[in-house]
């Protein structure tokens, strides 16, 4: 196999990596903000169900989450799951435990608004809907965005954790290219490790472009 | 009518009594000033008049409408206080403005997205509102970019944008650098002149003789005295109002 060739089976593979990353943004953002609903709750079963999970998804690696997500359905429920669970396993598994982190981020950002806007608000005659969608929201993405970026840039390093349960993505090529006959060995994870950073100044410049334009207040 | 009409108010916090039976009435353009040591009660007074606490028992009218009243020994509030809201506005010691808005947007967003006004007249409101308070160029502006004193002349705006009956005011200029003082007691002087009814915690005495109708000296959750502020100000009968006055001199 030649250099270019394992170069452009690379670049191929990182399209279900980018894809991973994408949708694990898309499903765990959102996720994390009815997390963190789940956990103010004051029905007290639910609350104390989502701290459960919370504190089991924090405290345990993630690498056996997605294999639990993967082997446990078919060993507990004796179903057959569609071809390409291997990969919706993934995606589940990403999603549910980046959820958890963003649902704390989130708390933390939320509880770090002066109780003032709350009350400037009610005063105003803003509902509770309101006073969420329109003054603590924004104001807690803009107090969350440099600990999001942070969750963002590891999750993009995450993503090979996919490879445990051989989900083709870039990191699991790699280590097919790694170990067949007459590849460039060992120089096929320099080069994955050369696009998971070029990935990540990547994010990171994005990231960055976000903040600032969140910049025009204080 | 009286424009407020709060009766007998109780409230603790814990084992802690802070009001202790406090009753005031206010009419259409009186100004009430409310004086008194610092942990009075005076803060938690206007809190349970503008509903930001519950009082544990008392009475409470606005326009003549029962907001809270008495049903043997509890107290019971009505369920419609979006419409008790509108009849009143309050103004911070810290003026929380909301910092994502721009000054513009601070002033009419409630009215637009609350009372459902046209927003073509309340942009025009808040234009006329600002320019009146020196504003006028700071419409786009954002709350950091303001003096300590602009922020509170623009809360001052967003709560006259809502067009209250009556203004509550919570130590106004307590927050700010004593030479930005000035520019906001102007400003409620302003509204003073133009018969605004309000009522303002304060602890510029000097202000308070001159613009309020009424005094009221609280200490120790009680209203331990009030009226003009001849009557308070420069013959008080009591020695408790007297000891805090003297405090006040230089
Ligand atoms: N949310 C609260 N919880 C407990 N105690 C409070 C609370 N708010 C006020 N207090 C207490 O009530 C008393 C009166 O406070 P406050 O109304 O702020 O007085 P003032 O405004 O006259 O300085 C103080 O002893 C204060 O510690
Ligand atoms: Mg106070």
């Amino acid at each position: 196999m030649t250099f270019s060739t394992m170069v452009g089976e690379l670049a191929h593979a990182f399209i279900n990596t980018f894809l991973i990353f994408l949708l694990t943004l898309i499903g765990s953002l959102p996720l994390g903000l009815v997390v963190y609903f789940g956990k103010k709750s004051r029905f007290k079963p639910l609350k104390w169900l989502t701290e459960v999970y919370i504190s089991i998804m924090r405290g345990t690696p993630l690498i056996l989450q997605i294999m639990v997500i993967y082997y446990a359905p078919p060993l507990l429920f004796h179903v057959t799951l569609p071809g390409n669970w291997r990969f919706s396993a993934v995606v589940v598994a990403f999603v549910i435990n980046y959820a958890a982190y963003y649902a704390e981020i989130y708390r933390g950002g939320i509880e770090s608004i002066p109780v003032g806007q709350y009350e400037a608000a009610q005063v105003l005659g803003y509902r509770k809907t309101q006073t969420f969608v329109k003054i603590i929201l924004p104001q807690m993405v803009k107090r969350t965005l440099p600990a999001v970026t942070n969750e963002v840039i590891t999750l993009v390093k995450d993503t090979s954790l996919a490879s445990a349960i051989g989900t083709i993505e870039m990191f699991t090529k790699a280590k097919q290219i790694a170990v067949s006959p007459r590849s460039p060995g060992m120089l096929t994870f320099l080069v994955a490790g050369i696009f998971y950073y070029i990935f990540n100044v990547i994010v990171a410049f994005g990231m960055k472009k976000l903040e600032k334009a969140l910049d025009y207040y204080q | 009518m009286h424009i407020l009409d709060i009766r007998n108010v109780r409230k603790s916090f814990g084992d802690n009594e802070v009001l202790k039976d406090i009753s005031l009435t206010v009419d259409r353009g009186e100004v009430v000033s409310v004086i008194g040591p610092s942990g009075s009660g005076k803060s938690t007074f206007l809190r349970c008049a503008t509903l930001l606490e519950t009082m544990d028992s008392g009475t409470l009218r606005y326009m003549g409408e029962t907001v809270a009243s008495m049903q043997g020994d509890r107290i019971v509030y009505t369920k419609d206080l979006k419409k008790i809201r509108s009849y009143f506005g309050l103004v911070f010691q810290n003026f929380n403005l909301f910092p994502h808005f721009s000054v513009m947007k601070n002033v009419t967003d409630a009215p637009i997205s609350v009372q459902k006004r046209d927003p073509k007249e309340v942009r025009e409101t808040a234009r006329e509102l600002l320019d009146k308070m020196g504003l006028g160029d700071k419409a786009d502006a954002y709350p950091c970019e303001l003096s300590g004193g602009q922020k509170q002349r623009v809360s001052i705006v967003r709560a006259l944008a809502m067009k209250p009956e009556i203004l509550f005011f919570d130590e106004p200029t307590s927050a700010l650098d004593p030479e930005l003082t000035g520019e906001v007691l102007k400003v409620i002087r302003q509204l003073a002149d133009a018969s605004m009814t309000m009522v303002i915690v304060t602890h510029e005495m000097a202000f308070a003789h001159a613009i309020s109708d009424f005094v009221v000296f609280m200490d120790g959750g009680v209203i331990v005295e009030q009226g003009t502020p001849q009557e308070l100000f420069e013959g008080t009968k009591q020695e408790r109002t007297r000891q805090f006055l003297q405090n006040y001199q230089r």
